[in-house]
């Protein structure tokens, strides 16, 4: 379990002077008087906060939900307030979402998601039912790899169970999970068997090779990144994870595709951290030593990269967490850092298209919330429109619960709003959860823009 | 390295906002790097420029008054044609939004404190309250909530000697929210009219109009329709209505937030928001670029000409510990006194020396160091980061982030473009 679970020393713990010695002769030093590196301390995420609210002004649920107390309730209030010995978390920590965006928000540096996540957790441990409907509900939804993994072995018949009427109204009634919306289609073929059809990582090296002979670059130029597709491009959408490999090909990127589990976003979100710790471990121990041999990690989906890059080294002290947290991106975030990108797509064009564009709140969290209309602004053919920044709502698992899914829909109101109004009626957006709220609530198709990437540039 | 322009501005406050538009304007291809989101958010959206000096106030005339301001200041560096300047790209950007072009004379604003603050440029909706206006007035407050008391603000008022009757009155807002619900909350209710709160608002405050003229709410009158709002509250009570400024969160604030950002789009430039700049790489004394921490990693971000727009102490663009002051990025040099006693005065708001730490510009806003000479040659400062001005109680932090912003994004724009 992490470290949150050791309780962070709230007394002075060392160098405090002595009776009748003076602080100042002494190397009394009356700054850093709580706590020691090893442990998670968040009192200075709690003393730094000086109240300004702006984090309650970005947080969506608080927006739509009057009785939501907010991320500076949930964070550095609750955490003063759970001082008091016999103190519970407050049962509102699982209204929060877990979109991240009070982070970004707050001029203070007070580290809000780390403390909502560590809050979430304790909550889950040590005030939930585990027995209850609503744990094993959250358990199920957050650990949606497994039930994705089964479905993969039969996916036609899944596709009719999982959208099977009466089935579905069983599931909201004895599950709690929402009968309003669809369950994404299982791809016939996995991300993960196309790849091994392929010829895995052989065969990329072999295209890499060609590309980077193709592009007058050094054949032996040391171009190799390992791919975190996560479950949802593995077993859902494997065109995106299709889209990365080509797109990184073309520019000469050997590829390989480790062993991994989920990224641990749904975990975290559902306050599941011991669940989130096993699939970090495995996810850490395997990239870790792609990133010795000097590959760098690359994702597609926005809230996978969010969760190693900070949620990771937040949460867990794991071996090579660090390494593998600074050497992991984003995938367009990657090619615009190590190529020229926008050369690229001067010189190509496609056929005439016009999409509604969503930053996802992972995305815009990492710095990334612009880079795909920044881009696309130089392609040949494309119109690509900002749907503003408002969160799209779902936030992972989160609008698939029955409770949950009115807050869910409110949240998303403004997205759809701004969609219906864009020129384009085909969405785009990074994340794939996201991406399902933006086609419930439009019935648009959408796009990743690695496929638009694709089609400019393979 | 393959993100690059001509001109990289750090910083996305008032300083670096207008850097940025103003290299924008010379043709440069301008890319705006900001930590996190503006914190424009936590100001009052009033445009002071300058509203006393040494501690007396209010200055009638901020331009006529910058020769009496000490050596060293940003104004007396970048003088008034900067300030004007300034203002000239802050009115194109916010059009008809702000009041306050008209005249170069300073506006006294209510405050929700119950003071009056003199201002270069306010909100339009800001503009029927000024204090030079003799209407007899009514500040309006809302039951619960606690950062605004309209009765002591309006005491208050009353006893700094207004030119006119001025009373408070508390009502219940139309639409019920919890003890401590956000500004935004109140505002969104009456952007969207939820449960006819618009007509019970009027109601509520009719009963307690009494013939006053002009009735002040804190600002939050509505979002997206505050003009809306506005203008049905004015027609139904048969009297002026204008806003307060309040502190954070600042619906003005959020609302000139939208506002500029918006011009940043219109003049095409680049925004990249959400990681920290930390560090650059340099060579003959010459910028290459600046490192962003991406959560672990250093991306460099390649520029022919910078800005730094960082902010001062509460900004983090300036750093401070227990030995000494500096700059975090650039390691610019930051005069202090050794001895850290000798940063402030025994009284909280007396002359602090920490209030006026910030990077030394030469003549062309470059930081100088110890000797002298410029730190580099294509990094100029703007806004709070410079030193030499105490903004807080000069009230002048907009006016030196749009002056001096306005002068280094042009400079940066010119010599990038060249």
């Amino acid at each position: 379990m992490s470290d949150a679970e050791n309780s962070p020393p709230t007394e002075p713990t060392e160098r405090r002077a002595q009776p009748g010695e003076s602080s100042f002769d002494s190397a009394f030093e009356p700054v850093s008087v709580f706590g020691d590196e090893s442990t998670m301390d968040l009192r200075p995420g709690a003393d730094n906060c000086y109240k300004c609210s702006v984090c309650d002004t970005t947080c969506p649920v608080a927006a739509v939900d009057d009785d939501f107390p907010g991320p500076k309730f949930q964070g550095p209030e609750q955490w003063r307030l759970k001082r008091k010995e016999g103190s519970e978390i407050d049962d509102s920590i699982m209204s929060c979402s877990n979109c991240m965006r009070c982070d970004d928000a707050c001029p203070s540096s007070v580290p809000l998601s780390q403390m909502h996540n560590t809050a979430r957790g304790e909550y889950v441990d040590e005030q939930m039912d585990t027995l209850s409907i609503e744990y094993l509900r959250n358990r199920i939804l957050a650990n949606y790899r497994t039930s994705a993994w089964i479905a993969s072995k039969v996916p036609r018949i899944a596709n009719f169970a999982m959208n099977f009427g009466p089935g579905r109204w069983l599931m909201e009634k004895a599950m709690g999970v929402t009968n309003e919306r669809e369950f994404p289609a299982f791809a016939t073929q996995t991300f993960r068997a196309w790849w091994g059809e392929r010829g895995g990582a052989d065969a990329s090296r072999q295209n890499a090779r060609e590309a980077r002979e193709r592009r007058g670059d050094p054949v032996d130029a040391e171009k190799k990144v390992a791919y975190f597709h996560g479950c949802y491009s593995n077993y859902n959408t494997p065109e995106v994870a299709k889209a990365l490999v080509r797109v990184f090909e073309s520019f000469g990127y050997e590829i390989v595709a480790p062993e991994q589990r989920c990224s641990g976003t749904p975990m975290f979100a559902n306050g599941m951290l011991a669940d989130a710790e096993r699939a970090a471990e495995v996810n850490v121990s395997s990239f870790s030593d792609l990133v010795e041999q000097g590959y760098d990690a690359v994702a597609s989906c926005t809230s996978c990269s969010m969760a190693i890059k900070q949620e990771y080294p937040e949460l867990f002290d794991i071996d090579g967490i660090d390494d593998v947290a600074a050497n992991t991106f984003e995938a367009l975030e990657y090619l615009r850092i190590q190529e020229d990108l926008e050369a690229e797509i001067a010189e190509a064009s496609v056929d005439e298209q016009s999409f509604a564009y969503h930053a996802p709140c992972h995305a815009r969290n990492q710095g990334l919330d612009r880079q795909a209309l920044e881009l696309f602004r130089g392609l040949d053919g494309v119109a690509v429109e900002d749907v503003g920044d408002s969160c799209s709502g779902i936030s992972g698992t989160y609008g698939w619960k029955a409770e949950k899914y009115e807050t869910s829909m409110k949240i998303g109101e403004d997205m759809f709003e701004h969609m219906h109004d864009a020129a384009g009626d085909v969405g785009m957006t990074e994340c794939p959860t996201c991406a399902m709220q933006m086609e419930h609530g439009t019935g648009y198709e959408i796009k990743h823009p690695l496929q638009l990437l694709e089609e400019a540039l393979c | 390295m393959a993100i690059r322009e001509d001109v990289l501005v750090v910083g996305g406050g008032i300083a670096g906002v207008t850097a940025a538009l103003a290299a924008a304007e010379s043709g440069a291809q301008v890319r705006l790097l900001s930590h996190k989101k503006s914190t424009l958010r936590q100001a009052s959206g009033l445009i002071d420029v300058l509203g006393a000096i040494g501690g007396v106030a209010p200055i009638a005339d901020p331009f006529a008054a910058v020769d009496d301001l000490p050596d060293g200041h940003p104004y007396r560096v970048v003088g008034a044609d900067a300030i004007r300047d300034g203002l000239d790209l802050f009115d194109g950007a916010v059009g008809d939004a702000y009041a306050g072009a008209h005249t170069d004379r300073n506006a006294l604003v209510l405050t929700h404190g119950g003071t009056i603050k003199p201002t270069a440029r306010y909100p339009k909706s800001v503009a029927p309250g000024l204090a030079s206006v003799e209407k007899r007035t009514l500040l309006v407050g809302f039951a619960g909530l606690t950062d605004f008391d309209a009765p002591t603000a309006a005491a208050h008022l009353g006893a700094a000697g207004v030119p006119f009757d001025i009373d408070g009155a508390t009502v219940p807002f139309p639409v019920e929210f919890r003890d401590d619900a956000l500004t935004t909350r109140f505002a969104k209710a009456l952007d969207g009219d939820e449960s006819n709160a618009r007509t019970r608002l009027v109601e509520a405050v009719a009963e307690e109009l009494d013939g006053h003229e002009r009735v002040g709410f804190p600002a939050m009158l509505g979002d997206q329709n505050e003009s809306t709002v506005r203008a049905e509250l004015e027609d139904r009570l048969g009297a002026a209505v204008f806003e307060i400024p309040t502190g954070p969160p600042s619906l003005l604030g959020l609302r000139l937030e939208d506002l500029l950002y918006d011009a940043l789009d219109e003049a095409g430039v680049r925004i990249s928001s959400g990681n920290p700049a930390v560090s650059y790489e340099a060579s003959d004394r010459r910028i290459d670029a600046v490192l962003v921490d991406q959560r672990g990693r250093e991306v460099p971000y390649g520029a022919e000409e910078f800005v730094l727009a960082t902010g001062g102490l509460v900004g983090k663009g300036i750093d401070s510990d227990r030995e000494s002051v500096t700059e975090p990025i650039f390691g610019c040099h930051i005069p202090h006194p050794a001895d850290r006693y000798e940063w402030s005065e025994r009284e909280a708001f007396g002359a602090h020396a920490f209030a006026r730490f910030g990077v030394v510009p030469d003549g062309d806003l470059r930081p100088v160091d110890e000797s002298g000479g410029n730190e580099f040659e294509n990094l100029r400062a703007a806004g709070g980061v410079l030193g030499g001005a105490d903004t807080a109680r000069e009230k002048s932090a907009a006016g030196v982030s749009l002056a001096t912003g306005a002068y280094a994004g042009r400079r940066a724009g010119e010599e990038a473009t060249q």
